[in-house]
């Protein structure tokens, strides 16, 4: 299965456009949207606008790749559940985000195994053309790094 | 110390925020923690702690934005919390000044997602932050954040 996902905030037609196209082309049944409130609704996959945080995780652990912006919890939860992943930085530039750190994200994520990058729908076309060789990465815990929570923990009990 | 658990409010937005500061939760062990953020259902993503809903704001919607302070204001005068922990974004800035404002220590941890320069919550957030950190090393400085780690 694969799961698109692209965050609680606004839509982003720009990315479901271009994976709709693909799984009308090569005729996948197995692909879910999660499009945002508002958002284009594609016609080759199914779609709903938001999913609950339960609902979500159990479609995140269902899924074999997952498809998303380039947001901070899905790429921490494809990280900790060891998904493949394909992010494409929303840009304000087109009112899809407020401001362009997605694309700061993006750029950071390019460094990462089992992430792939597509910094526009061209680069997105061609990675979903590559799906089958993606990689999953390697998971992460639960939790944040020993240095942060001992730096907070000793805060907060000075 | 004393005997007394310290009072920890964990405040966020949702979405990335929301999650990374669920990934701060080993450090709040022996806390009496009150976990606050803008979206019902996520409350089933821990047990015990208390939880707290509150009115989701940014700063592009100036009515949002002033729910969103009026109920962090209530829910500090609520808590009283020792210390406010935040990930972002405007929530957490509102918990910064209020917290600061009515007694506690601050800490700011800027998301992630801001790999090249700070967010303006974040640079906002300063003034009242006793501890103001990027998750980067690249953004630290001497007269900027701090970088001890990041929820990765």
């Amino acid at each position: 299965m694969i799961f698109i996902t692209v965050g609680t905030d606004r839509p982003f037609d720009r990315l479901v456009k271009v994976v709709d196209n693909w799984v009308q082309r090569t005729a996948r049944n197995d692909v879910v949207a999660q499009i945002g409130r508002g958002g284009w609704r594609p016609q080759s996959m199914r779609a709903v606008e938001f999913i609950e945080p339960p609902e979500f995780a159990r479609y995140f652990q269902q899924a074999d790749v997952v498809i998303s912006h380039a947001g901070m919890g899905t790429i921490l939860s494809a990280l900790h559940h060891g998904k493949p992943l394909i992010v494409m930085p929303k840009l304000a530039s087109l009112g899809e985000h407020r401001n362009e750190h997605q694309t700061a994200t993006a750029r950071k994520m390019v460094a990462i195994h089992g992430v792939a990058v597509a910094f526009n729908e061209v680069d997105l076309e061609n990675q979903l053309d590559r799906i089958s060789e993606l990689e999953p990465p390697r998971k992460i815990g639960q939790s944040a790094s020993d240095s942060l929570l001992r730096g907070v923990r000793e805060f907060i009990f000075h | 110390m004393s005997t007394q658990k310290p009072k920890v409010l964990a405040i966020s937005s949702g979405g990335g925020h929301w999650i990374q500061l669920l990934r701060l939760k080993p450090a709040f062990a022996g806390c009496r923690v009150t976990y606050a953020t803008v979206r019902e259902g996520y409350e089933n993503d821990f047990d015990g702690a208390e939880f707290a809903l509150i009115h989701d704001g940014n700063r592009w919607s100036k009515i949002n934005l002033l729910r969103s302070a009026a109920a962090v204001f209530w829910l500090v005068l609520r808590i009283r919390p020792d210390v406010v922990v935040t990930t972002g974004a405007a929530p957490g800035y509102f918990g910064c000044v209020f917290g600061r404002c009515f007694g506690a220590r601050v800490v700011w941890i800027d998301s992630i997602a801001n790999a090249e320069k700070l967010s303006a919550s974040g640079l906002n957030a300063r003034p009242f932050a006793h501890l103001w950190l990027t998750q980067w090393p690249d953004l630290e400085s001497d007269s900027g954040p701090r970088y001890i780690g990041s929820v990765i």
